[in-house]
């Protein structure tokens, strides 16, 4: 199909390719740049494309290796950054997350797809019906729900509104559960199976693909949650590492930010989920069609 | 005597049959009770106490009373809020259609020209990161003195930009921070939809003569109307709703021109403690959306009519 179009057409499509994965991939290669300098090589030659000298202070910093007032002259603001700190909360709360809400999803999207009760219908529609509503509704009677338990500031009230479901979640499995022959299903019954025998030994390994696909999603929209922790987990016990690059950045001094400790930070920030992608990235890929219409 | 019996045998299998539902019906309320409380404990609830709560003056401090609509009058009145609706119109209607377009374009590149897994790959990559970290690096190489980005446009004899800065740029700068970050995810969604036209379609209208932009234009690009529809209006939903590059890049300023409604309502009721007016600007937002999303459906609807 592709030799229809004219050579210099062709070319020029390529020349569009290059340039987007330019813009793509050179922010990135910039934050990496900046924080291996040392804070007089980023003020002196802003434009050098490679670093003119290289450190890892800038690192060294938020893992805390040197004492404040050392860290202060390598341009640091004085405000502590634990960063190890803040990823394993990070880690911790989108794991747990990620596991409990796909088991409780998985479990209601098979009772929308095969299992009949009374108002399935109309429950269902609700689900659906969540997807249109904007978070920030929910985010205040939320806020003032989890300050009333006395969550504030813990991982539980961090992790409260995500544990159980998320209607997208239930809307993503149910669609791929309703795919399944049932023929499988049928022979189990008659084998003397029961549903939760079912659910567990035939339903789950069918669907380990768009498991791991919505697993997959749920981690990454953890993992870049910002407004939710920032309000209910602020405390540097819960901080999560958006909240704290959003703290770093916003205590930012009247001479200017610490822009060599903030793309360390980015640059670690980004790091594991860029891991993760490029182990999963194929199903990630390959599902995304999938998660959007059908 | 034997129709009786009969009737009894019938009422006694009803019976059973009914007792065998309950127990399908018990199972069944197994599998949905946890995503079920959780849905009601955290959307549904809420979304009714976020309604109730927007018909009060509640600040966290007194016991909330009722003032009817007081909160929604003194809204149509209030030119803040004015102000973050017509920013937030502003920032729809700049960032949906250039990002559809640029996606559009991609998504093409994607199955025609460079059909690897890597240009997909690399295209993914900023909807991996966490928007936080998205501003952060964007402010960076946005910022005024030392931003590469500035350093380029130096290099041609002009001056510094004030892309974050100054009230004309502000806006439109993240505007394009979010297409930077959505535009390779939103490509792959019209990739997918791309892939899923059988190729025989695409052929026959070569074979008919149709040179390849008009095969696109009058053959792939009808097929991928109800993919583009889906993603206009989830783009539309999701741009209405922008706060975490605006709180991190622009905070919102300067003079207001990035105060959009969720940075709003976050500064209302979080830092002025205003729950009853900031729930008010949610159902506001809600019932924006609810009427975007109804006309989009008619207009879906007239288009399959045709």
């Amino acid at each position: 199909m592709t030799t229809t179009y004219r050579r210099p057409m062709r070319l020029l499509a390529l020349f569009v390719m290059l340039l987007l994965v330019l813009i793509t991939l050179f922010p990135i290669y910039w934050v990496v740049r900046t924080s291996l300098l040392p804070k007089s090589a980023i003020f002196s030659n802003p434009g050098s494309l490679l670093p003119s000298t290289v450190t890892l202070s800038n690192y060294g910093r938020l893992f805390g290796l040197y004492d404040s007032a050392t860290a202060q002259k390598m341009g640091g603001v004085g405000l502590e950054f634990n960063f190890l700190r803040y990823l394993s909360h990070t880690i911790f709360v989108a794991t747990i997350i990620t596991l409990t809400q796909v088991l409780f999803s998985a479990a209601g999207a098979y009772a929308f797809a095969r299992l009949h009760f009374p108002l399935r219908k109309q429950i269902f529609g609700l689900y659906l019906g969540a997807l249109m509503v904007p978070g920030i509704v929910m985010t205040i009677p939320n806020f003032i729900l989890v300050k009333d338990l006395g969550w504030l500031n813990s991982f539980m009230g961090i992790m409260a509104p995500s544990l159980l479901m998320s209607p997208f979640t239930v809307f993503f499995l149910r669609q791929f559960f309703i795919s399944i022959s049932r023929e499988l299903e049928e022979a189990a019954y008659i084998d003397g199976a029961g549903k939760f025998m079912v659910f567990f030994r035939i339903i789950v390994p069918l669907s380990t693909a768009p498991l791991g696909t919505i697993s997959i999603i749920t981690f990454i929209n953890i993992w870049s949650d910002y407004m939710w922790p920032l309000l209910v987990g602020s405390s540097d016990k819960v901080r999560m590492l958006t909240v704290a690059l959003g703290i770093f950045r916003q205590q930012a001094p009247a001479t200017g930010p610490d822009w060599g400790g903030l793309m360390a930070g980015a640059a670690l920030s980004m790091l594991p989920i860029l891991l993760l992608f490029m182990i999963f990235g194929k199903k990630v890929l390959n599902s995304i069609g999938f998660s959007g219409f059908r | 005597m034997k129709a009786l019996s009969a009737i009894e045998l019938r009422r006694g299998k009803v019976r059973s049959f009914s007792i065998v539902h309950l127990k399908d019906y018990l199972i069944a309320y197994v599998f949905i009770i946890p995503s079920l409380a959780g849905f009601a404990i955290f959307f549904a609830i809420p979304a009714i106490r976020g309604l109730v709560l927007s018909f009060t003056d509640w600040n966290l401090l007194n016991s909330p009373t009722f003032i009817r609509f007081e909160n929604y009058l003194r809204l149509s009145q209030d030119e803040e809020f004015w102000n973050s609706l017509w920013v937030t119109i502003q920032y729809v209607v700049e960032n949906v259609p250039i990002q559809t377009l640029s996606s559009l374009l991609i998504a093409v590149l994607m199955a025609k020209v460079g059909t690897s897994m890597a240009f997909r790959g690399v295209m993914i990559i900023p909807w991996l990161l966490p928007n936080v970290v998205v501003a952060l690096l964007w402010s960076w190489l946005l910022d005024p003195a030392f931003g590469f980005i500035n350093e380029v446009i130096k290099q041609f004899g002009h001056g510094p930009l004030p892309f974050l800065t100054s009230t004309a740029m502000a806006l439109p700068s993240v505007v394009g921070i979010n297409i930077w970050r959505h535009m390779g995810y939103i490509a792959l969604m019209i990739f997918a939809g791309i892939q899923s036209i059988p190729k025989e379609v695409d052929e026959a209208a070569l074979i008919d003569g149709a040179g390849p932009w008009r095969a696109f234009f009058h053959v792939t690009l009808p097929l991928l109307r109800p993919v583009l529809a889906f993603v206009v209006i989830t783009a539309i939903i999701g741009s209405f709703q922008i706060y975490d590059t605006v709180a991190i890049a622009t905070k919102g300023g300067p003079v207001q021109s990035t105060w959009v409604l969720n940075f709003l309502i976050y500064k209302t009721a979080f830092e002025g403690y205003e729950m009853g007016y900031a729930t008010a600007v949610t159902m506001v937002l809600f019932a924006i959306l609810i009427g975007i999303t109804f006309i989009q459906m008619r207009l879906m609807r007239a288009g399959e009519a045709d």
